[in-house]
């Protein structure tokens, strides 16, 4: 195959998940999830103006997006694109069209059929108690691979760009000011935030001009990579426990300005250059440590294709705020094409921001070689071609956005974890301090980390089983979908399939990973994969027996037979 | 409403709305307290300050019945005083 223009391939890429959300999800909505505009939502039926609350359905996307997107859309394809670009293409389009878009609306839809309860209480209604028993442990995994992951993803890239290191702790700076003089001084915010963003580009300037290098032998015993994700920890762990508005709020905030400034400038610069993709369609000189592509590539990419964090997003929060029942679609099938997107700028930054085949297998010369530094200068190439900007300041930018990312996930995860251990502190009948909690929280993960060596050459192991973890979530929350259209005598294949399939690749990936880990002698990680193959068997027992007992129990009437008209709304006028 | 008031707004609720239920539900769990404190005497829990408080008992009855939904509690805890 003749090396293709990335410029085309952003086009088809873009062209499938659109004709993906005015054909399949139009679909979707009316013979699957057969939405209903005058079903009165969670957000009418309990109005309380904390969390039920009917919101603009772009605002809702705003939020339900900026919430969903993260690194790991970035991550992910950066890593896989070894198997060449073509595989890691399908799987994004195909993904997106298919799998995510129906996931991600399907849980809101249940969602909100169900009082906007979580999906971990759906998986209660609809599974049993030991589906939600289930559902926590995975829930809890999941939480503490990303926390593991993201350490190493972060410590890796200041290492990689130093020029990045002075605007990541800095924007901490940046963030804490924007907080303080939109609550404290009540500065007009157009005003702060034009301060903030010109701040935050000053400071990428300046780590470019001083890029900032820990001294390669190490410091305290520690290689720089173990240094940096010490000090990530210890970072995560204060910013979680602060009150929200002096670190995080200001901060998700600049971070969402700099997402749609990244994106313009990745796809203006696309656009401008339209570099020719030089890796290989599907890569036939393969690393030797590069594990096949088939499960592997599945579970790699999960955000971007398929994710069950989304369905947490979808469920917990967004349903408790959908206006009309119908918004669902836009909200949710939206909101995992803008994360496709995403993925597919990275496989484009990945995969044409080099000269020559050969200088881009320079790069992917082993599997642990891949990933977000290979997208900072492959993406820093396109920048520099298209836009003019020198490359070492493209890397630093793309760099900073990327850290940045990854840092909002870091303690927003220290956080929700935190809530988790609280939680089950609660069944089992202690109180469990904030700060114990958080505690608790940092020393697991940061055990998991330097459990790879303190070096974060282990980041490559870890990625895959978060994936794994990732897929799983995602294969029960589909399973809890299948029974509910079982339930109600809908076309169910829709689901179903994809569910299989997702669950099939999850268990597959886990059993070639636990060969993997077990000849690496790799005991704590093992452990959890093994943890991971139980939980998986365990849903796909759990979900026959209930589609079976769904299947022969009397169907639920549909909506003109079972709503009742306190259960509707007035038609919009 | 001239392009530069509603960028203004457009910005101010992107800044204020993904913390929105956040900031709601910290200052309604401040209120429970407070709820606590005013019914704390009917709760067989001695108070110093009941004779303030219970000036404040007709203005917080209106919020009770959402309290003790919160709370847990189907009927209301106190015999006294029932609203549901």
């Amino acid at each position: 195959m003749d090396a293709p223009n990335s410029l085309v391939l952003a086009i088809i890429g873009v062209g499938m998940m659109l004709a993906g959300y005015f054909l399949y999800s139009r679909f979707l909505a009316k013979k699957v999830y057969k939405l209903n505009a005058e079903f009165k939502t969670p957000a009418h039926q309990f109005t309380d103006g904390v969390d039920f609350l009917p919101t603009n359905r772009y605002i809702l996307w705003g939020h339900h997006f900026t919430s969903v997107a993260g690194a790991a859309p970035i991550v992910g394809p950066a890593i896989a694109v070894i198997w060449g670009w073509l595989p890691a293409f399908i799987w994004v389009t195909l993904g997106t069209v298919f799998m995510a878009g129906m996931h991600d609306f399907g849980a809101l839809w249940a969602s909100t059929r169900n009082k906007g309860t979580s999906m971990g209480a759906l998986s209660g209604t609809y599974i049993g108690a030991r589906g939600r028993n289930l559902f926590l442990v995975v829930i809890l995994l999941l939480l503490l691979m990303v926390l593991a992951a993201f350490a190493v993803v972060i410590s890796g890239l200041l290492v990689a760009q130093p020029g990045a290191v002075i605007p990541t702790w800095g924007a901490l700076v940046v963030a804490v000011f924007v907080g303080q003089a939109i609550y404290r001084f009540k500065w007009n915010l157009l005003a702060v935030t034009a301060v903030g963003v010109v701040l935050l580009y000053a400071l990428i300037l300046l780590g470019d001009a001083y890029p900032v290098s820990l001294p390669e032998e190490g410091m305290f015993g520690l290689t720089p990579e173990g240094v940096w994700i010490v000090l990530l920890f210890i970072y995560s762990g204060i910013a979680s426990m602060l009150p929200v508005w002096v670190l995080l709020q200001p901060r998700d905030f600049i971070n969402g300005i700099q997402l749609f400034i990244g994106l313009g400038i990745i796809y203006g610069a696309v656009l401008l250059a339209t570099p020719t993709v030089v890796a290989p369609a599907v890569n036939d000189a393969l690393p030797d440590d590069t594990p096949p592509l088939v499960p592997l590539l599945f579970v790699t990419i999960a955000c971007g294709a398929i994710s069950g964090f989304h369905g947490l997003v979808s469920s917990g929060t967004s349903s408790k705020q959908l206006d009309r029942e119908t918004d669902a679609r836009f909200v949710g099938y939206f909101g995992a094409v803008g994360e496709g997107l995403l993925a597919l700028g990275a496989i484009i930054a990945t995969t044409a921001g080099f000269q020559t085949a050969a200088q881009w297998s320079d790069f992917y010369n082993s599997f642990s070689s891949g990933g977000v530094p290979v997208f900072v200068e492959g993406g820093a190439s396109i920048i520099n071609a298209g836009l003019a900007i020198p490359s070492g300041l493209s890397a630093t930018i793309l760099a900073t956005m990327v850290v940045l990312f990854a840092a909002t996930t870091l303690d927003t995860g220290t956080r929700l974890m935190r809530f988790v251990v609280q939680e089950v502190g609660e069944i089992a009948g202690v109180k469990i301090k904030t700060w114990l909690a958080t505690l608790i929280v940092v020393a697991l993960a940061f055990g998991l980390t330097f459990s790879q060596g303190a070096d974060g050459a282990g980041g490559m192991a870890l990625w895959p089983l978060f994936g794994t973890t990732n897929q799983l979530l995602a294969g029960l929350t589909l399973t809890i979908l299948t029974i509910i259209l079982i339930r109600k005598g809908r076309p169910f294949l829709p689901v179903l399939l994809p569910a299989a399939f997702v669950l099939f690749m999850t268990i597959y990936a886990a059993m070639v990973q636990l060969v993997n880990l077990y000849n690496a002698g790799d005991w704590l990680l093992l452990v959890i994969d093994i943890i991971i193959i139980i939980a998986a068997t365990w849903v796909l027992v759990e979900a026959v027996i209930a589609m079976l007992a769904a299947r022969k129990a009397p169907k639920e009437p549909e909506d003109d037979v079972a709503l009742t008209e306190d259960q509707k709304l007035p038609r919009s006028v | 409403m001239s392009w530069f008031d509603r960028a203004e707004r457009g910005l101010r609720e992107f800044y204020v709305a993904p913390y929105r239920r956040v900031f709601a539900r910290a200052k309604r769990d401040e209120e429970d307290l407070f709820m606590m404190l005013v019914l704390s005497e009917a709760l067989g829990v001695p108070n110093p300050a009941s004779g303030a408080t219970l000036e404040l008992l007709p203005e917080m009855l209106d919020r009770m019945h959402d309290w003790h939904i919160r709370q847990g509690l189907d009927q209301s805890p106190l015999d006294g005083m029932q609203c549901c």
